[in-house]
């Protein structure tokens, strides 16, 4: 795509975005409106909850920022293509859960991956933790719903992404062989 | 500002000090990009933290834990697992939603199934996954991470 189109496509998102902020806040105006008793309850409830937030997303949106630009594709692919074992599976985590870009960013490094000859469980293992292991989600998963939630939900998806990896490898490569053999 | 907000911030501080000493130009460029990922994101954070106010202010506790509570049971978690595939918010963002239903009355195994459907799984990015990874790898690893977020959610039900 040319960058220029790029660009216009971002404004428009943009555009839209606000453009749907609008319509909640005439939506909000007319229900504050018919229930003039619910401002308070209401506008309390969100100025507590932007607070909360805005005083951790700048700094949460700069450590990402630092982590993709330092970070680039093909160290990630360097690293994960060839590693193995326990190594590879806690590389590919420990790789997925750097703050860095949303999922879809990773589906080419996944791509690249599969073509290099990586285990599927890794890969599997890598994009799962791009999704939901990634450190900036946690700091936010920590400052909103505290340590025991946090820790043990990233504890659990550790270990359920891991037997997912292994299962999905499991069945792809039982799929392939027997396309091989009808072949 | 509390604890953890100021172990965030710190954390970006060290980083950045650690970025700039390495390299100025590209430090420049990290904080360039966060401003314009803050910009992008700004409509959504205020349309989350309207949608939030009106959730706590307007719909009682009662209602709210009447359909993701403890007592509504396996469907209440199934209902609100299926929300977080289909919704497409930064994940960033999902987490005060989350705690914000936690809060009205939602269980612990609801608001761990909306929260790990909604970052694990990309209904919306699907088309795109299929076309970079192949049918079988995108639907398999999108399929199992719809099961495998209602044995985490439940297993979170069943600890906390």
């Amino acid at each position: 795509m040319i960058p220029k189109e790029k660009k216009m496509k971002q404004k428009a998102k943009l555009l839209r975005g606000w453009a749907f902020f609008g319509l909640m806040v005439g939506f909000l105006l007319v229900l504050l409106f018919i229930f003039p008793d619910k401002t308070q309850p209401v506008t309390s409830t969100a100025w507590q909850y932007f607070i909360e937030m805005i005083i951790i997303l700048p700094a949460v949106l700069i450590i990402m920022g630092i982590f993709s630009v330092f970070i680039s594709d093909e160290i990630v692919v360097k690293y994960l293509g060839k590693a193995s074992g326990i190594k590879g599976i806690g590389l590919a985590i420990f790789l997925g859960a750097l703050p860095t870009g949303p999922l879809y960013v990773a589906f080419p490094m996944a791509a690249t991956l599969i073509k290099k000859g990586a285990r599927i469980s890794n890969i599997i293992v890598f994009l799962s933790a791009w999704a939901c292991i990634k450190l900036p989600q946690e700091l936010v998963e920590l400052q909103f719903l505290g340590l025991d939630f946090m820790f043990s939900r990233l504890i659990l998806t550790i270990v359920f992404v891991i037997i997912m990896g292994f299962i999905i490898e499991k069945i792809i490569e039982s799929s392939d062989k027997k396309k091989m053999i009808d072949v | 500002m509390n604890f953890t907000a100021l172990i965030i911030n710190g954390i970006a501080i060290v980083c950045l000090l650690i970025a700039f000493v390495k390299d100025k130009e590209k430090t420049i460029k990290s904080v360039k990009l966060a401003g314009k990922s803050f910009i992008n994101m700004l409509p959504m954070v205020f349309i989350i933290i309207i949608f939030i106010g009106l959730l706590l202010g307007f719909v009682p506790p009662e209602q709210i834990s009447r359909f993701v509570g403890q007592q509504s049971g396996v469907a209440g978690v199934f209902i609100i697992g299926i929300v977080g595939a289909l919704l497409y918010i930064p994940a960033l963002l999902s987490f005060p939603l989350a705690a914000s239903i936690l809060e009205g009355g939602a269980s612990i195994t609801a608001v761990a199934a909306f929260i790990t459907t909604l970052t694990m799984i990309g209904i919306i990015t699907l088309p795109l996954e299929i076309k970079i990874l192949g049918k079988k790898m995108a639907l398999l690893r999108n399929g199992l991470s719809f099961v495998f977020a209602f044995v985490i959610a439940f297993l979170m039900g069943m600890i906390l």
